[in-house]
C-alpha cells in the first residue's frame, strides 16, 4: 500500500487531464445554448491548456511555461470582461440569450 | 552580270493603284481614278518589258531548226529575287517571299498585265456611268496585284498567296452589283467552289512539305532530278490534288459550275478574269510544277482525261444557251479544257501557247460582246438580237475576227494552239488517239456554236425593239482592234516559215529551258499537215452547219429542237448539274448545319454547356449558401473540424499508416 | 501522497467539467467551473507553480468567475430552452473532437521523455518568476497591463450605454 501510495505521479496523467479538460470544453461549446454557459465552455479550454503549460514547466525547469500562464490569465480577464460587455450588448439588442437565436450574421 | 530587276515593282504597283483608288477613289475626280487605275497596270508591263530587255538582247536571234534552244541567249535564268526577311523557319523548312523569273513567267506576265492594261482601257468607256467606279478599279487592280503574284512565285506558298488572293478579287469583282441577290449569290458560289480546290491545293502543300522538306519549285526539281526513284505513289497523290485545285480555280468538271454564273458581273471582269487570267492560274499551275506531274504518268492520264472531257462536255452545254456571254463562259469552259488536255499529254508548251491566244481572242469576244450588251442598253439575250452588222460595224468586224480564231481557221490565232495540242495528243498512242478524237469533236462544236451566236447576234433582221442600238467610245473600240490584231497575228510566234506547217520550235524553243525538251515537236511534217487539215475541214464543216441551221428564215433549229425534246431540255439546263449538286451536297449540308449544327451542336451542346455551368455555379451557391447559417454552433462545429484535420494531418506518421495498410487488408497487396 | 492527491482533485476537474456541461442553469455551470478552477491551483501547486496556483485562485476564481456570476444575475439568465439546436454541431463536431482527443493522447502516451513529477525538485519560487518577468520580459508585461486597460475601457464603452443602443427589442 505504502508503496502503491509513494509512487511518483507520471506527467503524461497531468497531460492526458489537461487533453480532457480541453475537449470537455470544446464540447461543452459546441452543445451548450446559453451564450454565457458557451463563454464559460471557453474559459475552460483556457484552463485546460494552462495545465499543460504548467506541466511542462515542471518538467523542463523552465520558469518560462509558467509566465506564458500567467500571460494567459492575464489575457483571459480581459477577455472574460470585453466578452461579457458584448454579451450584455448583445441582450440589450436580441432579449435574448439563447445562441441559437442570436443568427444576425447570416447570409 | 545583270543588274538587280526589281521584280517586286510588278506587284507593286497595282497595289499602290488598289490603295490609292480603294482609300481615296470616292473623294477624287473621276479622271484622277481612271489616270490612276490605268497607270497601275502600264507601268506593271513596262517593269515586265524592261525585266525582259535586262535578261534578253532586244533582237530575236534566227532560228535554225533543230537549234533553236540554243539560239536564245539566257543569263542566269531562272532568276530567282528574294526578300531579305525570312518568313517562316520551322526546324529545317524554309519558306520565303520569293519571286521567280524565268521565260514562262514572262509569258504569263505579258499576257496578264499586257492584255490586263488593255481591258483597264475597255473599262474606262464601259463603266463610265457606274456609280461604284473608284470601286471597280480599285478591285481590277488588287486582282493584277494578286495575279503577278501568283504568276512570279518562287515556291508553292506565295503562291498560294497569289491564288487565295484572285479568288477573293474574283468574289468582289463577280459581286460587283451586290445589290443584285443573283449577283451576289453567283459571287459565293464562285468563292466557295474555289475553296474546294484550294483545299486541294493546300493538301498538295501538306505532302510537299512531308515528302521534300521544301515549297520551292527550283528545289523540288533538283530533289526529283536526283532521285530517280520518285515515281507513283506520293507524287501521284500530291499531282493529284494539285489537280483538284486547278480544277477548281480553272474551271474543269466537277468544279466549273461557278463560272457561267460568274457572268453576273461586268463584262469586262468577265473578259480579264474569266477568260484570260484568273482561269488560266491553273493551266500556269500545272505547267510550273510540270516536274511533278511528268513523274507520275497516271495523273497525266487523270488531267488529259479531264480536260478532254470538260472539253467536250461544255462545248454541247454551249450548243443551246441563249444568254450571249454564257455562250463565251461555257466555250472559255471548254478551251480550257484543251489547255489541260495539252498538260495531260506533257505538251506544256502547246498548252501555254494555247493560253496566249486564248486570252487575246477570248478577251476580244468578251468585249465585244460587252459592246454588242452596252449598244443594246443592256440586252443579253440571242434570241433579241439580230441586224447589228449594220449598226455596230466594228464589233461587228472585230467579232468576226474573233469567231474565226477561236473556229480554227487559219491564218487566225486559234488553229496553231490547238492544232499544236491535238498533235501532240495524237501522238501519244491509242489513247491518245481517242484524245484526239475527242478534241476534233469538240472543234467542231466549238465551230459551230461560235457561229451559231455571231448569226443570232449580227445577222439577220432585228428582232428587238430597241433600234437606237449606237456604237461604242472609243476607248472601248482601241482595246477591241488591238485584241483583233493580237488575235490574227498571235498565232504566227509558232510558225517556221522553211519547214513544217505548225512548227513550234520557236514558241517551244523559247520555253524549253522551262520545259525540257518536251515540247518540242519533232517527226512527221506529213502527219501534222494531215491533223491540220482534218481540224481545219472540221471548222468549215461547223460553220456550215451553224448557217444552215441559224440563217435568215431557217426552222432547221427549231425542227430539230422539237424532235428531241428530251435531249434539248437536258443541255439548256446544263445537264441539271447545278440542280444535281444542289440535292446531293448542298440541301444536306444545308439541312445538317440546321439541324444538327444548330439545334444539336450549338443550343443543345453548346447552349446546354452554358446553361450547365451557370446551373452549376448557382447550385454550387445554393448550397454553400446554407453553411453560412450566421448559427454560431455550427461555426465553431466547422472550427472544430477543421482543428482536427490540421491535427490529423501533422501528427499522425501517413507513411507509417500507409505502409501498415497491407498487413491490415493482404487482399489488396502489390497492387 | 502525492498519488493521492492526484487522483483526488484531478476527479474534482472532471467532474467539475462535466458538471458544467449537464447543468441546464448558467449559475449553476458557473459554480461548477468555480470548483474546476480550484482544483487545478491544487494541481498546479503539486507540480511547484507556487505563484500561479495562487494567481489561480485569486485571478480566474475569485474575479472573473465572479464577474460571470454578477453576469448571469445581472442578465437574469434563466433555464435553458430547447432551442433548434445544430445539426452540423452534432454531427461535424463531436467527431471532430473525439479525432482531436484520440491524436492528443496517442501522442502523449507515445511520447518518450515524459518523466514524473517531483515534488521535491520542481519548486519555482516567486522570486525565480518575478526575476524573469521584470527584467527579461518587461515589455511583454507592460503591454498586457496596456491590454487590461484597453480592455476596461471597452468594457466600460460597451455595457455603459443607457438605452444608446438598446432600444431594438429584437425580434427575429
Amino acid at each position: 500500500m505504502s508503496s502503491f501510495l509513494a509512487q511518483e505521479v507520471p506527467l503524461s496523467w497531468y497531460l492526458l487531464l489537461s487533453a480532457a479538460l480541453f475537449s470537455l470544453g470544446v464540447v461543452g461549446f459546441l452543445i451548450k445554448r446559453n451564450l454565457i454557459t458557451v463563454f464559460m465552455s471557453i474559459e475552460l479550454m483556457l484552463n485546460g491548456v494552462n495545465l499543460s503549460f504548467v506541466t511542462f514547466a515542471h518538467q523542463w525547469h523552465a520558469v518560462k511555461g509558467q509566465i506564458f500562464v500567467f500571460f494567459v490569465m492575464m489575457v483571459a480577464a480581459a477577455e472574460a470582461a470585453v466578452g461579457l460587455a458584448i454579451i450584455i450588448a448583445v441582450f440589450r439588442a436580441r432579449a435574448t440569450l439563447a445562441v441559437d437565436r442570436i443568427d444576425l450574421m447570416k447570409l | 552580270m545583270n543588274g538587280y530587276l526589281h521584280l517586286w515593282l510588278i506587284p507593286l504597283l497595282p497595289f499602290v493603284g488598289f490603295l490609292i483608288n480603294g482609300i481615296l477613289g470616292n473623294r477624287l475626280p473621276k479622271w484622277l481614278v481612271s489616270t490612276v487605275a490605268l497607270l497601275a497596270p502600264l507601268a506593271a508591263f513596262v517593269a515586265v518589258l524592261d525585266a525582259y530587255a535586262s535578261l534578253y538582247p532586244l533582237v530575236p536571234p534566227v532560228c535554225v531548226p533543230g537549234n533553236c534552244a540554243n539560239a536564245w541567249h539566257y543569263i542566269s535564268l531562272p532568276y530567282v529575287e528574294t526578300c531579305p526577311m525570312p518568313w517562316i523557319r520551322i526546324g529545317a523548312l524554309h519558306i520565303d517571299f520569293s519571286f521567280v523569273f524565268d521565260q514562262l513567267s514572262l509569258v504569263m506576265l505579258l499576257v496578264v498585265t499586257g492584255v490586263g492594261f488593255l481591258i483597264h482601257v475597255y473599262s474606262v468607256g464601259y463603266m463610265n456611268d457606274d456609280e461604284g467606279y473608284a470601286r471597280y478599279f480599285s478591285y481590277l487592280n488588287l486582282f493584277l496585284f494578286f495575279m503577278t503574284v501568283l504568276v512570279l512565285a518562287g515556291n508553292a506558298l506565295v503562291m498560294f498567296v497569289g491564288w487565295e488572293g484572285v479568288g477573293l478579287a474574283s468574289y468582289l469583282l463577280i459581286g460587283f452589283y451586290f445589290q443584285k441577290k443573283s449577283a451576289a449569290d453567283a459571287g459565293k458560289k464562285a468563292f466557295i467552289v474555289n475553296r474546294i480546290g484550294d483545299f486541294g491545293f493546300l493538301i498538295a502543300m501538306f505532302l510537299l512539305v512531308a515528302n521534300f522538306g521544301t515549297l520551292t519549285f527550283t528545289e523540288i526539281a533538283t530533289k526529283l532530278g536526283q532521285d530517280p526513284g520518285w515515281t507513283g505513289g506520293v507524287v501521284t497523290m500530291i499531282t493529284l490534288c494539285l489537280m483538284l485545285g486547278a480544277a477548281g480555280k480553272s474551271a474543269q468538271l466537277p468544279l466549273y459550275i461557278w463560272l457561267p454564273d460568274a457572268m453576273e458581273g461586268p463584262t469586262p471582269v468577265s473578259a480579264l478574269i474569266h477568260a484570260a487570267t484568273m482561269v488560266t492560274a491553273g493551266v500556269y499551275m500545272v505547267a510550273r510544277t510540270h516536274v511533278l506531274f511528268d513523274h507520275s504518268p497516271f495523273a497525266l492520264g487523270v488531267v488529259a482525261i479531264v480536260g478532254a472531257a470538260t472539253a467536250i462536255f461544255a462545248a454541247t452545254i454551249a450548243l443551246v444557251q441563249n444568254d450571249i456571254k454564257r455562250v463565251l463562259a461555257y466555250s472559255t469552259i471548254s478551251q480550257l479544257g484543251y489547255m489541260f488536255l495539252g498538260c495531260g499529254v506533257a505538251a506544256y508548251s502547246a498548252a501555254i501557247f494555247h493560253l496566249v491566244t486564248h486570252a487575246f481572242f477570248k478577251a476580244l469576244l468578251f468585249l465585244a460582246a460587252g459592246s454588242v450588251i452596252h449598244g443594246l442598253g443592256g440586252e443579253q439575250d440571242l434570241r433579241k438580237m439580230g441586224g447589228l452588222w449594220k449598226k455596230l460595224p466594228i464589233t461587228f468586224a472585230v467579232t468576226t475576227v474573233g469567231v474565226l480564231a477561236i473556229a480554227g481557221i487559219p491564218p487566225f490565232a486559234g488553229l496553231f494552239s490547238k492544232d499544236a495540242i491535238l498533235y501532240a495528243a495524237f501522238l501519244q498512242g491509242p489513247n491518245g488517239k481517242l484524245l484526239w478524237f475527242v478534241g476534233v469533236v469538240t472543234a467542231l462544236l466549238t465551230s459551230f456554236y461560235m457561229f451559231r451566236l455571231w448569226y443570232l447576234a449580227f445577222w439577220g433582221k432585228p428582232r428587238s425593239e430597241d433600234v437606237h442600238a449606237h456604237e461604242s467610245p472609243w476607248s472601248m473600240r482601241g482595246p477591241l482592234l488591238i485584241l483583233a490584231l493580237l488575235s490574227i497575228s498571235g498565232g504566227w510566234i509558232g510558225i517556221e516559215r522553211s519547214a513544217g506547217w505548225v512548227n513550234m520550235e520557236r514558241f517551244s524553243g523559247f520555253l524549253a529551258p522551262v520545259f525540257g525538251a518536251r515540247g518540242a515537236t519533232e517527226g512527221n511534217a506529213q502527219l501534222e499537215l494531215t491533223l491540220s487539215a482534218v481540224a481545219v475541214g472540221v471548222a468549215l464543216l461547223g460553220w456550215l452547219a451553224a448557217y444552215l441551221f441559224y440563217r435568215e428564215k431557217s426552222t432547221v433549229a427549231t425542227r430539230l429542237a422539237g424532235a428531241l425534246p428530251g435531249g434539248y431540255k437536258l443541255l439548256a439546263n446544263k445537264y441539271f448539274v447545278d440542280e444535281f449538286y444542289g440535292a446531293t451536297v448542298v440541301k444536306p449540308l444545308l439541312g445538317f448545319s440546321k439541324y444538327i449544327l444548330g439545334w444539336v451542336v450549338d443550343v443543345g451542346i453548346v447552349g446546354g454547356a452554358a446553361w450547365l455551368l451557370g446551373g452549376i455555379a448557382l447550385l454550387t451557391g445554393a448550397i454553400l449558401q446554407r453553411w453560412q447559417s450566421g448559427n454560431l454552433r455550427s461555426y465553431a462545429a466547422w472550427l472544430a473540424a477543421g482543428a482536427a484535420a490540421v491535427l490529423l494531418f501533422l501528427l499522425v506518421p501517413w507513411t507509417m499508416v500507409l505502409a501498415a495498410l497491407p498487413a491490415i487488408h493482404p487482399g489488396v497487396a502489390g497492387h | 501522497m502525492h498519488l493521492i492527491l492526484f487522483i483526488v482533485f484531478a476527479g474534482f476537474c472532471l467532474a467539475g467539467a462535466i458538471n458544467l456541461l449537464l447543468q441546464s442553469h448558467p449559475i449553476n455551470s458557473a459554480l461548477s467551473l468555480i470548483v474546476v478552477m480550484t482544483s487545478l491551483a491544487v494541481l498546479y501547486l503539486l507540480l511547484g507553480a507556487e505563484f500561479l496556483a495562487i494567481a489561480q485562485v485569486i485571478v480566474y476564481a475569485g474575479a472573473i468567475m465572479v464577474l460571470f456570476t454578477f453576469v448571469v444575475m445581472l442578465l437574469n439568465a434563466g433555464r435553458e430552452d430547447r432551442t433548434l439546436g445544430s445539426r452540423a454541431a452534432l454531427r461535424v463536431g463531436f467527431p471532430a473532437v473525439v479525432a482531436i482527443l484520440a491524436v492528443i493522447a496517442t501522442v502523449i502516451l507515445r511520447a518518450q521523455g515524459l518523466g514524473v513529477a517531483r515534488l521535491s525538485e520542481g519548486i519555482t519560487s516567486t522570486e525565480e518568476l518575478s526575476a524573469v518577468l521584470f527584467t527579461k520580459l518587461l515589455l511583454p508585461f507592460e503591454v498586457t497591463s496596456v491590454l487590461i486597460l484597453i480592455a476596461i475601457l471597452g468594457a466600460v464603452a460597451m455595457a455603459g450605454h443607457d438605452g444608446g443602443d438598446g432600444e431594438r427589442t429584437g425580434g427575429k
